[in-house]
């Protein structure tokens, strides 16, 4: 490891080059009335993003990344999806999904 | 503090944090094990708890973090480290993107500010409150500070007594997989939106065996919502014909 004035310089670094993307669409895209069409297509962006971060964190495993089907969070998923497709219940299905996951773990142990 | 008012009739911060931080928590609780585990991580990289604080208070972004300090204790330059975080969290260009429809007309200092705390997860829990009633602007940005502060203090403790707190207790490391299960389905208001999610993991199961890294992410999901936009509703607007729009 380097000396720790870099170390904290290359933090601030991460910081800057992480908060820029974050910032420049709110700047630039929050102050005028978005054309129909981009504020259609960014309506579809959320649920393609939260499918595009979920899915493969349930499916695929190992180093290197690889499909594996048989993992306990995609086992548990099934049951927490029905939970929430039933309930909508946001709190509800992360304890549910918790508890099972707990379980899950202790059945395999 | 000099916290920007908008022309908002929106109710004042004082009745904000309560709604908030009600809605925060499955966050916060998702953030305890990953900040912990962060935080033991760059104990063991020979970082001070004080470091790793700063880290959790200037970046603010979960995987990028846990690469750089890998990265780190590989030997990694700066320069290297720092464009690695770059396209690793390039993703949220497309969450701010996003969010800026529901702040419209807000002041740039409650932006800055807000850019600040924009995560996987604040975004996808904001956006889903965005949509229901009753949400607004000041409520988005207690969740957000929530999330913020729960990861600092994780990450702290990570690095005093992670070895003491045990792994996977209470199916905690579940927790923010469960709420985005959730969130997922509360996305799903239409079928074009049930096709664009049901693209987006598709492309992104695929691209991630291929590719390296998460930009698969990016690209999974400006694919899919470029994909299921409808063609005939997809007119141009010019400015100047915006007003009848």
């Amino acid at each position: 490891m380097m000396d720790e004035g870099l170390i904290l310089l290359t933090f601030a670094g991460m910081g800057v080059v992480t908060y820029l993307p974050r910032w420049l669409p709110l700047r630039l895209l929050a102050e005028k009335r978005l054309p129909a069409w981009v504020e259609s297509w960014l309506d579809l962006i959320p649920a393609s993003i939260l499918s595009a971060l979920l899915l493969p964190s349930l499916v695929t495993g190992g180093h290197p990344r690889g499909l594996d089907l048989t993992r306990p969070e995609l086992i548990v998923a099934i049951p927490t999806l029905l939970f929430a497709l039933k309930t909508k219940s946001l709190g509800g299905t992360v304890l549910f999904g918790m508890a099972l996951f707990w379980l899950a773990g202790r059945l395999a142990a | 503090m000099n916290l920007p008012s908008g022309p908002s009739p929106t109710e004042p911060w004082s009745e904000a944090v309560k709604p908030g931080l009600a809605a925060a928590w499955p966050i916060c609780l998702g953030y305890i094990p990953i900040g912990v585990a962060l935080g033991v991580l760059a104990q063991k990289a020979g970082l001070r708890p004080f470091d790793a604080g700063v880290m959790s208070l200037l970046v603010f972004a979960g995987s990028a973090q846990f690469i750089g300090i890998s990265m780190l204790s590989a030997g990694a330059g700066p320069l290297s480290v720092i464009m690695t975080t770059f396209v690793v969290n390039l993703r949220h260009v497309l969450m701010s993107a996003a969010l800026a429809v529901h702040l419209q007309g807000r002041s740039k200092g409650f932006l800055a500010l807000y850019a600040y705390g924009v995560t996987d997860e604040s975004f996808a829990l904001n956006m889903a409150r965005f949509r229901a009633e009753g949400w607004n602007w000041r409520r988005a940005l207690v969740v957000n500070t929530a999330s913020n502060l729960a990861w600092i203090s994780a990450t702290i403790v990570g690095c005093h007594a992670g070895e003491l707190i045990p792994a996977g207790a209470f199916g905690i490391d579940y927790a923010l997989t469960a709420m985005f299960i959730c969130l997922l389905v509360l996305q799903m208001r239409t079928r074009l939106h049930i096709l664009a999610a049901a693209v987006a993991g598709t492309l992104a199961v695929v691209l991630s065996l291929l590719m390296e890294g998460n930009l698969y992410v990016v690209i999974a999901s400006l694919a899919a919502a470029t994909i299921c936009l409808p063609r005939g509703g997809g007119k141009k607007i010019t400015p100047g014909e915006r007003s009848g729009a």
